[in-house]
């Protein structure tokens, strides 16, 4: 037992002390905090570009007045003659331009948009819906209809989706949110089995082809060998896991505090345009954070850690089997796809059938065998799952790691000490069969 | 007592026999040669002596007891595939491999010292071995073999990838820890350095052991009666004439002398030979012709492939 406590701390600390563990440590979560930041300072750049301001030259007299300004636009009428105003603008900046309104605009039903540099998609749409309003509220008047009136049908719905837990209460149910975690933990546990399995495959190869291993498994059992490797490459990962939701929410709260700075300057930007506007974004955000707030984090994340430990010993193993079976990295290929298939296709799935269709019985039965069942449960958690369906779910990956383990710790024990030895899959069965 | 007994082994593997009923003694304090040809069975005895494999019949007694688990802080095993964790570093390297074969931390950073120092080893430390030569390599081995202090020290082609001086200090090392007390198994196809420090033998060809004894012995039950007679021709006659007993394997000049190889028949002894060649010659030197083991070697080897 003091020996595998020994393999499992060089496995660790040989790993931890890596400069490169340290940069995968620090920059994952600085890209995606960098890549949060960038896209919203992204998004108010071409906000800001793309508040156009229009001068309006308006021939039918009556048009100019009844445009009004939003947050994208700012109309101006112009009292310049028309080649006055061209002029200006041709020497003016990029964002401004010009809409001239003939005189028989209402029967025509047409307008000139002259823009500086490339006229604006927004602005060209934004232009075009108000004078709709414009053309649609004449007709309204000529026909006698009440205007008001008819603008205040309101003909919005809003839909609150409920659901009703165990206890009969209903609570709100936010699908989207549900989704997203959903997917981004798909993501999470995929690469991870991957790529922490790799490694206990690599440290397998490169024991074996150092020959370092036979010294080994002269003073250890081949089996707290491989056990000792796959967990201290285990802890590996969780350390890694854990310093990531810490850096990510220190870098979270940098990262928003920062951003409420420059949500004033967006405000200010806000304040010419419509209030109501400004109304909804708050509203919005309002519901992001109760719909963040629906979601059970400790349950999510204590469901992570378990499944992503279960799947990770259940394929690490298979991952030990296969890298004692071969001498070099490319030999491996041929046995690590079949191997890793199940996931594939359960990570696959995950972005349709298994999001779409939670509780169905396509997504219940992947999460219920181990090999699937590490990302299809963890998919189907952000959307509610029986207690007793975690719980087999969570048996029967544990008893499907210590099934892998047996195989693999029998194959590993011969593969070992083979060396130059072409691996068929007959020759593994061969192997698992040696008596001890 | 002897320090291990391996008794009628055999080895299977799926399609061949690695070990066919082996058994072998190895005299507690000894230096015992196991020889045999490339692929002959000695890795495979090994490794069930290292507790690596087991044995599909047989047992390993060592020290009086069954072979347990337990035995194998008692042993040091330099593998004839060497190998280091490329990227640690010497010393924690040594460290870990002596903390797994049950010293404490404290007691093996000692003893690495101990043999740092003794093989001019002082700054390896922080080294990592990759930046080592083949040669520093098989020292940092050498150590992490015998840095428990075991009781059998196996190695298996020791002196390979060493140059001349470093392979004489590793020998001067092996026959110190020896006269320690420490039992030593050689295992190697080249011969020359097995009667330099051999006390006992073993022979192992395609699975079988074919000889086995002390070297003395082996030698002397492998003498055939032949003899090197160092002679001087008594005037100018040269020419020599032998009854047919005495079978000539060679005659040739050396410096001032001749040098005669006679083979004897059974019914003959030296002195009938010496009988014969004084009326003929002036004998000046009389010596046996005892085979090296490395013809004793090659002529197992060898008659076991024609049979």
């Amino acid at each position: 037992m003091n020996k595998i406590l020994l393999i499992i701390q060089r496995e660790y600390l040989s790993r931890v002390k890596k400069k490169s563990f340290l940069l995968t440590t620090f920059l994952v979560p600085l890209f995606f905090i960098g890549m949060y930041v960038g896209i919203f300072f992204l998004t108010k750049k071409s906000f800001e570009d793309s508040h156009a301001t229009v001068y309006i030259i308006d021939l039918e007299g009556n048009i100019g007045g009844k445009l009004k300004s939003n947050k994208n636009i700012t109309y101006k009428v112009s009292a310049k003659s028309l080649t006055e105003q061209m002029g200006e603008l041709k020497d003016g900046e990029d964002n401004n331009n010009l809409l001239i309104i003939p005189q028989d605009f209402y029967s025509s039903q047409r307008i000139e948009l002259l823009s500086a540099g490339k006229p604006n998609i927004t602005t060209q749409s934004e232009v075009k819906n108000q004078l709709k309003d414009i053309i649609r509220n004449d007709k309204y008047a000529r026909l006698g209809l009440d205007i008001e009136a008819i603008q205040n049908i309101d003909d919005k719905i809003t839909v609150t989706a409920k659901e009703i837990s165990d206890t009969g209460d209903a609570k709100e149910s936010h699908t989207e949110v549900a989704m997203g975690i959903a997917m981004a933990l798909s993501v999470l546990v995929y690469l991870s089995l991957f790529l922490y399995g790799a490694q206990v495959m690599r440290g397998i190869i490169e024991e074996k082809t150092s020959r370092i291993v036979e010294v080994v498994i002269s003073s250890v059992k081949p089996f707290q060998l491989m056990m000792g490797k796959i967990i201290g490459i285990g802890l590996v990962g969780i350390t890694q896991f854990l310093l990531w939701i810490i850096l990510s929410i220190a870098l979270t709260s940098v990262a928003t505090a920062f951003i409420f700075n420059g949500a004033n300057v967006q405000t200010e930007l806000l304040q010419s345009g419509i209030e109501q506007d400004a109304l909804t974004k708050s509203e919005m955000g309002f519901d992001m954070m109760t719909a963040l707030d629906s979601v059970n984090f400790p349950l999510l994340l204590s469901c992570f850690f378990i499944f992503f430990l279960g799947g990770y010993f259940l394929y690490s193993a298979l991952f030990a089997a296969v890298g004692s079976a071969v001498d070099s990295e490319t030999e491996a290929s041929q046995f690590t796809m079949p191997i890793t298939m199940p996931l594939l296709l359960t990570y696959i799935l995950s972005f349709g059938v298994l999001v779409n269709d939670p509780n169905g019985t396509i997504a219940t039965w992947l999460s219920f065998i181990p090999f699937t069942s590490p990302i299809a449960m963890l998919v189907r958690i952000p959307f509610g799952v029986p207690t007793w369906q975690i719980i087999v779910s969570v048996v029967l990956l544990i008893s499907g790691f210590l099934v892998t383990t047996f195989i693999a710790a029998r194959i590993y024990r011969v593969g070992i000490l083979m060396y130059g030895k072409k691996a068929s899959f007959k020759e593994l069965i061969k192997w698992f069969r040696y008596k001890s | 007592m002897p320090m291990l007994t391996v008794k009628n082994i055999v080895k299977q593997y799926s399609n061949h026999r690695a070990l066919d009923d082996v058994s072998l003694t190895i005299p507690k304090g000894s230096i015992f040669g196991l020889l045999g040809p490339n692929g002959a069975g000695k890795t495979s005895l090994i490794r069930i002596i290292n507790q690596i494999t087991a044995p599909d019949q047989g047992e390993v007694y060592f020290d009086g007891e069954l072979l347990q688990p337990k035995h194998i802080a008692r042993i040091g095993y330099l593998p004839e595939e060497r190998g280091l964790y490329k990227k640690m570093k010497i010393g924690e390297q040594l460290l870990y491999l002596s903390q797994l074969k049950g010293l404490r931390k404290q007691e093996a950073i000692q003893k690495i010292n101990y043999w740092f120092e003794r093989l001019n080893m002082g700054d390896w430390w922080d080294k990592k071995v990759e930046d080592l030569s083949k040669g520093m390599q098989q020292k940092v081995q050498f150590v992490a073999t015998v840095v428990h202090d075991p009781e059998l020290i196996i190695l298996d082609e020791p002196f390979s990838g060493f140059d001349p001086v470093n392979a004489q200090i590793i020998q001067d090392e092996i026959l110190e820890l020896n006269k320690k007390g420490a039992t030593i198994i050689y295992s190697t196809h080249r011969m020359e350095s097995v009667e330099e420090l051999c006390d006992n033998i073993a022979l192992i060809n395609k699975s079988k052991k074919i000889l086995d004894g002390s070297v003395k012995d082996i030698k002397r039950s492998y003498r055939n009666q032949t003899y090197i007679v160092t002679y001087q021709y008594l005037d100018v006659v040269d020419t020599l004439t032998l009854p047919p007993a005495f079978e000539i394997v060679e005659n040739k000049a050396a410096l001032d002398d001749y040098e005669l190889t006679v083979h004897v028949d059974n019914e003959q002894s030296l002195n009938d030979l010496l009988l014969a060649l004084i009326p003929q010659v002036n004998i000046k030197q009389v010596s046996e012709v005892i085979p090296s083991m490395h013809d004793i070697f090659i002529k197992q080897v060898t008659s076991a492939a024609i049979l």
